[in-house]
């Protein structure tokens, strides 16, 4: 069995980032294992601008933020496996490996940061009525086939749930010469960013259905293609209207439904995840429920911006090559953060006190749109941040400073409206 | 081309057939409309191997069912099929349904299916299954109940049928059946055959095949009326809820919902039934999917549906009025036989028809046996295979160190494997039947482009011939502006 200083396992934007992190703070045997044959995950298919505003100051596409970050690692000594997957990861952070270039392999990491990323949810997960045949993709898999094999995957489009990936394939789609006949969206809001619902839909006169739902797909005669899409309104419960059915021709129906992290190998290895984000459970290091097992970017929670999943990733990267140089921290106590109903979830979930606790920030978003409204800390005292416009779409930030931390034996965050008098 | 007896429709009864005649020294054909075997009920099933219980004595389906059971569960380990005899439960509660579970339970024992017992008692049913409504309290116990791979056994089979010389000519659809002087002419959408014997196993659409050969003289035609059932899939979080096939109290309208393992450690749910028209309607409803969702609830508590990863529907082909099996010899056709309303327990019974279509040639046909006859067995999925084999085959080919499904652990070379096999895969699906890949929790929303060029690359074919089941099927529609 190889033992490596830190084990990084996933190559993408978390990975890059939490493996060139931990190198700068001194740990020199790093290894990334990535299952694709080149770095940068799913990066690579994103060949939209947007990325990089935050971290770079400067808009790049998809591939060129892959790219810097690709550079910076080349820079080192860090190894890179690629081809490469792990297939099991025990407690005692041995994992097994299968490679393209170098078989079964046995390796064993002093720290190791998961970063895996996420799925897509696929029409299974939300049993969509109607034939099974082809012409039904999840937005990720025809981005995929049209920005990396370069074929478009339909000509008449409809796209279902409006996640940011539906809509930038709504553009995409568009630019390549299909036409996007509607996006259908189940809840009363979108679950995108709104510059994507401005620049993926409204600058192409892409209709968005709010509070609609497809009910039906049928095929074509010979049971080979999508031809026909019923849409129907949904009441409060997410019912659909009888009377309110809308027939689409069309080819194509692509999924953007939401996006799952992927913990099946965090769960090999005995790693508690938390049933609302999906992801593992973490303190403020990113150490997950195991010692030396960090998480970072999309497998730990889904992020809107790879700017913060670069972030996190450094975190996590600079924490494990912590861990790695002076062992486990001395904890003095543990803080589970609470939250309001208002709140789904909030990451990370506790916060360990030890005598160098500074600030910490923590990440959380609403259940739903919520105007005119404050987030409360409650810690020995009470402080309150007020916001405009608090939605799902967008991930929330807040600072939890030192002096809330250390002075109170419980944490909590919640999200009020603020009552009119 | 001329052969002793053309088998119309290959699935897993056609399959079956086709196994067993291929240890004789005949000269035998497949023919299918669908580009792969197993494609239409054969694949879309409860994939459960019965005991034998519940059809009435003398019929064809206890016979086969039983004799089926013993020869399938032997035949399954030989032939690499994934089938575990993990035994089956029928629940219920006392007061109401001892009659006839009771009653089950003594065809059971005419029919001489090993392996039955009642349990009487909240108690110890519910030792034997956590997730049982709490007030289950009376069951039928069968242990020699299996749950198989229907499509992993009908393509062994075939490729067993494949390299002791059977022919398959996939992707053909029979459009004329002629009677001649010694047999008949079959016409098909791309050829022209003679053979002496038919055996029409077309399923579905067992009813048209034989009205093609009647022509005019209508008095035997039967009808198949389409009886549709739609299931949920769940993901191998959900795979321990049951750990038996947990059947509710049959009915006229079939075995009722069933909650099951998969050999592959999913969930499986369903079906309903539901009389249709069109033979070809394997889609899924609101109605259909809340109905077997809801009626679960009867027999089984937990089930989290949230983990579904996957919706289908099968279609069984029933006669009306015809509470067996149709196996039977035309009295207007001489030498054409129908295998016909093969509904459950068919795949229990398949490997039975075998030897019943032997009898049928027996006396009319010199009947050799061939000197080498050889099984053909599915090759283990690399993820099953030991520490030292894995090691050994990818020192031979690193194709095997390649994933590319990623939720199952489908390697490359399995998938280059698959495409190789006697009867290959020419579709994304058909790479999903024989190797898993694409079947996990993403629905190949991660490796289905990847499998797309790998087919496109092995079989050189044009992006548009790339398929995802059916000829026809296409993926991709057209080449993207900076497309190569």
């Amino acid at each position: 069995m190889k033992e490596h200083s830190l084990i990084v396992v996933g190559g993408g934007p978390a990975g890059l980032a939490a493996a060139f992190s931990a190198y700068q703070e001194g740990v020199k045997d790093i290894l990334i294992i990535e299952r694709d044959d080149k770095l940068g995950g799913i990066l690579n298919q994103c060949i939209h601008n947007g990325f990089g505003l935050h971290r770079f100051k400067e808009e790049l596409t998809g591939p060129e933020y892959a790219y810097r970050y690709e550079q910076l690692v080349k820079n080192t000594d860090i190894k890179v496996l690629l081809n490469s997957m792990v297939i099991n990861i025990s407690e005692n952070r041995e994992m097994t490996v299968l490679s393209r270039d170098e078989g079964l392999l046995s390796l064993k990491g002093k720290a190791i940061v998961l970063a895996m990323g996420c799925r897509e949810r696929t029409r299974g997960a939300i049993s969509i009525p109607g034939d099974r045949v082809a012409g039904i993709f999840t937005a990720g898999t025809a981005q995929r086939y049209m920005n990396i094999s370069g074929y478009s995957v339909g000509k008449n489009v409809v796209i279902l749930g409006s996640g940011d990936i539906g809509l930038i394939m709504a553009r995409r789609m568009t630019l390549e010469g299909s036409k996007v006949l509607a996006v259908v969206e189940l809840c009363p809001y979108s679950n995108g960013l709104n510059r994507n619902i401005v620049q993926c839909l409204n600058d192409f006169d892409i209709p968005l259905y709010l509070k609609h739902t497809i009910t039906d797909i049928k095929a074509d005669e010979r049971h080979c293609r999508v031809k026909e899409v019923t849409i129907a309104k949904v009441d409060d419960n997410n019912q659909p209207i009888k009377g309110s059915e809308i027939h689409i021709a069309c080819d194509t129906v692509l999924l953007s439904v939401g996006l799952i992290p992927e913990n099946e190998l965090s769960k090999k290895a005995g790693v508690d995840l938390d049933k609302k984000t999906k992801g593992p459970i973490v303190d403020d290091t990113l150490q997950t429920s195991i010692e030396g097992i960090f998480a970072c970017g999309n497998v730990l929670q889904v992020h809107d911006l790879v700017d913060n999943v670069s972030q996190e990733a450094q975190k996590a990267g600079k924490n494990a090559a912590r861990y790695i140089k002076e062992g486990k921290r001395k904890i003095d106590r543990t803080v589970k953060l609470e939250f309001n109903d208002n709140i789904s979830y909030i990451c990370p979930q506790i916060i360990n006190v030890t005598d160098s606790t500074d600030d910490i920030d923590v990440f959380f978003r609403v259940k739903k749109p919520i105007e005119n409204c404050f987030i409360e800390i409650k810690s020995s005292t009470a402080r309150r941040i007020k916001k405009i416009k608090l939605i799902p779409s967008e991930m929330e930030k807040i600072t939890i400073k030192k002096d809330e931390i250390i002075t109170s034996p419980s944490l909590s965050i919640s999200v009020e409206a603020i009552q009119d008098d | 081309m001329k052969y002793d007896v053309i088998i119309i429709g290959a699935g897993i009864t056609g399959n079956s057939i086709a196994f067993e005649l291929s240890k004789y020294k005949l000269k035998v054909a497949v023919i299918d409309k669908e580009n792969d075997v197993a494609n239409a009920t054969t694949k879309a099933n409860s994939g459960i191997i019965h005991g034998g219980y519940d059809p009435i004595k003398n019929t064809y389906m206890a016979r086969c069912n039983v004799i089926g059971n013993r020869k399938t569960r032997e035949l399954a380990k030989k032939l690499n099929v994934h089938i575990k005899n993990i035994g089956s439960l029928v629940v219920g509660r006392k007061d109401k349904d001892k009659e006839k579970i009771d009653e089950l339970y003594e065809r059971g024992i005419t029919n001489g299916v090993p392996g039955l017992s009642i349990i009487d008692g909240k108690e110890q049913i519910h030792l034997l299954e956590k997730n049982l409504q709490d007030d289950i309290d009376y069951a039928l116990l069968c242990t020699s109940a299996c749950i198989i791979s229907p499509w992993e056994y009908a393509l062994a089979l075939a490729y067993t049928a494949k390299v002791n010389g059977t022919d398959f000519f996939l992707d053909e659809e029979v459009t004329d059946i002629d009677k001649t002087e010694s047999g008949f002419r079959i016409k098909t959408s791309k050829n022209e055959y003679q053979s002496d014997f038919i055996f029409n196993c077309a399923g579905l659409y067992a009813d048209k095949i034989f009205d093609l050969a009647l022509k005019d003289a209508k008095e035997e035609s039967f009808k198949i009326t389409p009886v549709k059932g739609e299931y949920y899939l769940l993901d191998k979080d959900q795979g321990d809820i049951v750990s038996h096939v947990i059947f509710q109290i049959p009915s006229e309208k079939g075995k009722g919902v069933l909650v099951s393992p998969t050999v592959h450690g999913n969930l499986i749910i369903g079906p309903d039934a539901l009389e249709i028209e069109d033979k070809d309607d394997v889609s899924n409803t609101y109605s259909g999917l809340s109905f077997v969702k809801e009626s679960s609830k009867q027999s089984v508590k937990n089930i989290n549906f949230a983990s579904n990863i996957r919706n289908f529907t099968g279609i069984r082909a029933t006669i009306k009025g015809c509470d067996d099996f149709y196996i039977k010899e035309s009295k207007t056709l001489p030498r054409f036989i129908n295998f016909a309303g093969i509904k459950s327990p068919g795949l229990s019974s398949a490997i039975e028809f075998g030897t019943i279509a032997v009898s049928f040639i027996r006396g009319r046909k010199r009947l050799d046996k061939k000197k080498h006859f050889t099984l053909y067995p599915l090759p283990t999925f690399f993820k099953d295979l030991k520490e030292s084999e894995k090691i050994k085959l990818l020192k031979k080919d690193p194709d095997y160190g390649e994933v590319i499904c990623r939720c199952e652990t489908v390697t490359l070379g399995e998938i280059k494997k698959a495409i190789d096999a006697p009867i290959g895969a020419r579709s994304i699906d058909g790479i999903k039947r024989r190797t898993n890949a694409g079947m996990g929790r993403c629905q190949g929303g991660f490796c289905s482009h990847k499998v797309f060029s790998i087919l496109k690359k092995k079989l050189n074919l044009p992006f548009d011939e790339v398929y995802q089941d059916k000829t026809g099927s296409q993926i991709v529609l057209f080449k993207t502006k900076g497309g190569k």
